[in-house]
């Protein structure tokens, strides 16, 4: 019987979270979680707000410490070395374990380019509890801060340092901060929000090398060569997946672990997900790598459903995400950085005192919306999916627009704004 | 500004340390027969008046030997008609009392120089210094950064400072009117211009009350300037202070009709039904019949209404009192509630208790009321009454409720205690169209509303599974909503029947596809 099963899971992230609770929603089976970071599950994304005094971490761990007891899921604080899949054993540095079911779940790590310096004491990514706790000592005299990279990452590392009062220097490579996302002017209204905050933002720059002395960063050189004194570097360029300890394995990996629509791996038996798996070949208009908190939750939840019901297809759904940059709020839903240019279109507002903007994509000759960004206003998530997901066309949705807000109570309302800009608008020609 | 935060703070700690100390400064006191023939009641006259009369035409410079002299007088006698058993002599108000009053009636003012600088070091240079370093204060200091590294807001070492005050504070004041005189004295000023008397204990408390409301509603202003709905409640729990706990009992005062908060309902304002209160009310006329009707529907109609429209939020976080002090002076200790299981346990088997505490009370009451019996099965109206007012209306309400701030986060009372927000709750719970919306799957479990939850809830355990939430303890804040980095969450009244998304899913209806026979 399937009931006396061990499943293991490597990784006690968001993903590998899931599946546990998922798994144990379903079935009687053994589950047991390895994880060489905390012994128990905490909220990644809030690591900064542990660094800046806003919570402390126990306020990170969505559930109580004996939670996991009383729902009868192991916890194993401990580090996988090896995978050995023909004998369904796994290495750890202090003990075996055996199992039946192997569900990879094991993260990412930050990206480093093999800069020269990069080992220098104060030179640093920012993606565990072990990167906060080298921050905080990195950080402690700090004066001048460099950050390397235009992503989301570095404007939440903006905020961290700024908190502690660090004047920071952002780099980023494109020609405008976030480019592979942002529009121009959204592009533009994020970094004001983020300039505003005291931080310089260098666009087209990037690091050559981390210049150091006694083994610690003193400044850096640029690709223009030029020289920027500093006591600390972030190193934000993206993250890749952590799979270094599966080389010896037989599972197959290219960036990350390959798996196909079941997030099934190409041995029996084991299952990637999160930000370690790769899919052999990606849903239209999305990557094969996808980052992200809520795809690592449906991730957990579909591989429970294979495991313990039925052969279950990942389906994501319609792409959205949201950030912050200090205090300006930021939602994407569907496509609409990067898009077409000659088969689509959009529609751009933009509220300059108030710093709101509201973008809708659509598609030129049908009309109909294929994706929406809005900044400083709040959307409602399964109403902007209804829209994209039903082609409705932009006419219906910028009538309609008041039923996606999701503002709170009293805030000033910009439908009326926006649809007048909208029937008004020589962009948008009928 | 870094100089003026400065010497904000040295006018605020100043205007304090005068203020701690000022019970322990000398003054007059002077005690006439004529006065006492005023103050005393026929039966303290018939007890204490010959012990009495030699303290008089003597000028008494030591406040607390003179205070201790009175109260020694009173306990003396009152243990010795004890002894001799006899009740109908034996005088109930506490000794503490007794020599308040007779202390405010013999007290002789400072020189007008004295008063006026002492009146100005405190009432004028304590606000104002507290609002220039409020004013004063850069953005990061008005955002929640740094909450738990600074000690004041962790529970470290100022934070038992100013608890270790404010339990003295409200000791003296339940307990020990006798020693604060030259605090109420203090503001007799204000008292005359507004009601025409002297000013008392309660009058100082409601004063100070609406002093540090206003002065910490301004720091709300500024650090939620960017949310209309904080914004406006903060406005509206300072106006229903102002006009509502504070001016307008004095007005009625003033006009010699009785004193009422209009807003203070029962059992919240445990005493509405009392006798006293009932009798009073009843002999002031129309105006009395009115406000004994507007109490009643107020319990019975506007609470279930209003509560069904917009949740209990409409009272705890807009208008009442106690809500008024937890969301200005308490906002920098609101994450300091508790968020564990056991803890939402130990608030049910609190505040339930509480609510049928304070109604098997108000029966009785009304029971002694009507019938003239004081007793009814074996339950003694008055006794219970006392334990009552002593046990949830000073120790819990005040000492714990509000002394306790920097320790156990700004609504002890409101989540453990408040009866009326038990009421509230269960209308809430299982009748209303209020409810926190969550947007879809966005949420990070990043812990921000948890962590920010006054009434220590876990809301991140609903927003993570895409769940309303629905809590009998929920008083609308909108804190949570503030903080969530991610915009998830939407406090709102709307249909009932939408209240509950019973199957909160994580996959989107459409995210998953089942695959037969594989
Ligand atoms: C600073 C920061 C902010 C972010 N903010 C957002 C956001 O706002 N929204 C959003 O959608 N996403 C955000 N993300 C991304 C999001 O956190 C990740 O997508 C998510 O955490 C991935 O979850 P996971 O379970 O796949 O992996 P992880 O959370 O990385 O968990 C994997 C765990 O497995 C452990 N592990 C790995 N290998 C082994 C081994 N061999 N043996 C034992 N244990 C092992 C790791 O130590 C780790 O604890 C953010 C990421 C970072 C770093
Ligand atoms: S759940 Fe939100 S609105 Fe309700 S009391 Fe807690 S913080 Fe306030
Ligand atoms: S603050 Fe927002 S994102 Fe964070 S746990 Fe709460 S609802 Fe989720």
């Amino acid at each position: 019987m399937r009931n006396k099963q061990h499943i293991v899971i490597i990784g006690n992230g968001i993903s590998g979270t899931t599946a546990a609770r998922e798994i144990r929603k379903r079935s009687d089976y053994r589950i047991t979680i390895v994880s060489n970071e905390t012994p128990y599950f905490f909220s990644r994304p809030a690591l900064m707000y542990v660094y800046m005094g806003q919570m402390k971490f126990e306020h990170t761990q969505p559930y109580e410490n004996n939670f996991w007891k009383k729902n009868k899921i192991e916890l194993l604080f401990d580090e996988v070395i090896k995978v050995n899949t023909s004998e369904k054993k796994l290495t750890l540095k202090n003990s075996t374990l055996h199992f039946d079911i192997l569900i990879l779940a094991c993260g990412s790590k930050p990206a480093f380019y093999h800069w020269k310096g990069q080992e220098l004491r104060g030179v640093q990514g920012f993606y565990s509890i072990h990167d906060l706790k080298r921050l905080e000592e990195n950080t402690q005299k700090c004066k001048k801060a460099i950050l390397i990279g235009g992503g989301l990452i570095a404007a939440e590392m903006a905020e961290m340092l700024y908190s502690r009062n660090i004047h920071t220097t952002l780099l980023v490579r494109e020609k405008k901060y976030w480019q592979e996302n942002l529009p121009p002017q959204e592009a533009k209204l994020v970094e004001n929000e983020i300039t505003q905050h005291g931080i310089a933002i260098r666009c087209e720059t990037q690091v050559e090398e981390f210049l150091g002395e006694n083994g610690k960063i003193i400044a850096i050189k640029t690709n223009q060569n030029e020289i920027i004194p500093c006591d600390f570097a972030g190193v934000c360029t993206g993250v890749i997946p952590n799979i270094d300890f599966l080389s010896t394995s037989t599972i197959k990996v290219d960036k990350g672990i390959l798996v196909n629509e079941f997030l099934e791996t190409n041995c029996s038996d084991i299952y990637a997900i999160g930000d370690c798996a790769q899919q052999k070949s990606p849903l239209p208009l999305r990557k094969d790598i996808e980052q992200v908190w809520y795809t690592g939750k449906i991730m957990g939840e579909t591989v429970a459903k294979t495991i313990c019901e039925k052969k279950t297809i990942y389906r994501p759904g319609i792409w959205f995400n949201s950030a912050k940059f200090f205090d300006l709020e930021f939602q994407v839903y569907g496509q609409v950085g990067g898009i077409q240019k000659n088969e689509y279109d959009s529609f751009y507002w933009e509220n300059t005192t108030q710093h709101k903007a509201l973008r809708i994509a659509y598609h030129k000759q049908s009309k109909s919306i294929i994706g929406i960004h809005s900044l400083g206003i709040r959307l409602k998530q399964n109403v902007c999916e209804e829209w994209i997901k039903n082609k409705v066309s932009i006419n219906q949705v910028i009538e309609q627009l008041n039923k996606a807000n999701f503002n709170p109570e009293f805030y000033t309302k910009y439908e009326k704004e926006i649809s007048h800009l909208f029937a008004t608008s020589i962009h948008y020609s009928a | 500004m870094k100089l003026l935060r400065i010497i904000g703070l040295i006018l605020f700690f100043s205007g304090l340390l005068l203020f701690s100390i000022l019970p322990l400064f000398k003054r007059t006191f002077y005690l006439t027969p004529c006065a006492l023939e005023h103050v005393l009641s026929e039966q303290e006259k018939e007890n204490l008046l010959a012990e009495l009369i030699p303290l008089t035409h003597i000028k008494h410079q030591q406040l607390f030997s003179f205070a201790n002299k009175i109260i020694r007088i009173h306990q003396q006698k009152n243990a010795l008609l004890k002894k001799q058993k006899q009740w109908d002599k034996v005088m109930w108000d506490s000794s503490q009392e007794f020599a308040y009053k007779l202390l405010r009636v013999s007290v002789k003012n400072d020189s007008f120089k004295i008063r006026w600088s002492i009146f100005f070091i405190i009432l004028v240079a304590c606000p104002l210094g507290g609002l220039l370093y409020i004013l004063s204060s850069d953005k990061k200091r008005q955002s929640n950064y740094f909450t738990f590294f600074l000690p004041i807001t962790s529970v470290k070492w100022i934070a038992y400072i100013l608890t270790a005050w404010l339990l003295a504070f409200y000791i003296l004041l339940y307990w020990f009117p006798a020693y604060i005189i030259n605090w109420v004295v203090l503001v007799d000023p204000i008292s005359k211009f507004l009601n025409g008397n002297e000013a008392g204990p309660w009058f100082l408390y409601g004063f100070l009350y609406s002093v540090v409301m206003c002065v910490m509603g301004i720091k709300m202003f500024l650090k939620y300037k960017n949310n209309a709905y904080q914004m406006i409640r903060t406005i509206s729990v300072l106006f229903f202070q102002l006009a509502f706990a504070f001016l307008i009992p004095e007005i009625l005062v003033r006009l010699n009709k009785p004193y009422m908060d209009l807003k203070n309902i029962w059992p919240l304002d445990y005493d509405f039904f009392f006798e006293w209160n009932i009798q009073t009310l009843i002999e002031n006329g129309t105006l009395g019949i009115f406000m004994l009707l507007w109490g009643i529907l107020l319990v019975v109609i506007a609470v279930p209404v209003f509560t069904y429209f917009f949740g209990k939020r409409w009272y705890c976080s807009w208008v009442c009192g106690c809500g008024g002090l937890a969301e200005t002076l308490g906002d920098p200790f609101r994450h300091l509630s508790n968020k564990n299981i056991k803890s939402w346990k130990l608030e049910r088997w609190i505040i339930y208790p509480t609510v049928l505490f304070s109604i098997i009370m108000t029966v009785l009451t009304l029971y002694t009321f009507f019938s003239k019996q004081n007793e009814f099965l074996g339950l003694n109206t008055y006794e219970i009454q006392k334990v009552y007012g002593f046990l949830i209306g000073s120790v819990f309400a005040g000492v714990i409720g509000t002394g306790l701030y920097p320790v156990f986060g700004n609504r002890v009372w409101c989540r453990f205690g408040c009866p009326l927000a038990a009421y509230m709750g269960i209308i809430q719970r299982f009748k209303s169209r209020f409810r926190i919306t969550t947007n879809g799957n966005q949420c990070i479990s990043c812990g921000n509303c948890s962590t920010y939850c006054e009434m220590g809830i876990d809301v991140r355990w609903y927003a993570q599974r895409g769940q309303s939430i629905v809590r009998a303890s929920c008083v609308g804040c909108g804190i949570c909503a503030n903080v969530c980095p991610r915009g998830v969450l939407k406090l709102e009244n709307s249909d009932e029947h939408t209240r509950y998304n019973k199957n909160p899913l994580i996959i989107q209806k459409e995210g998953v596809h089942l695959v037969k026979n594989t």
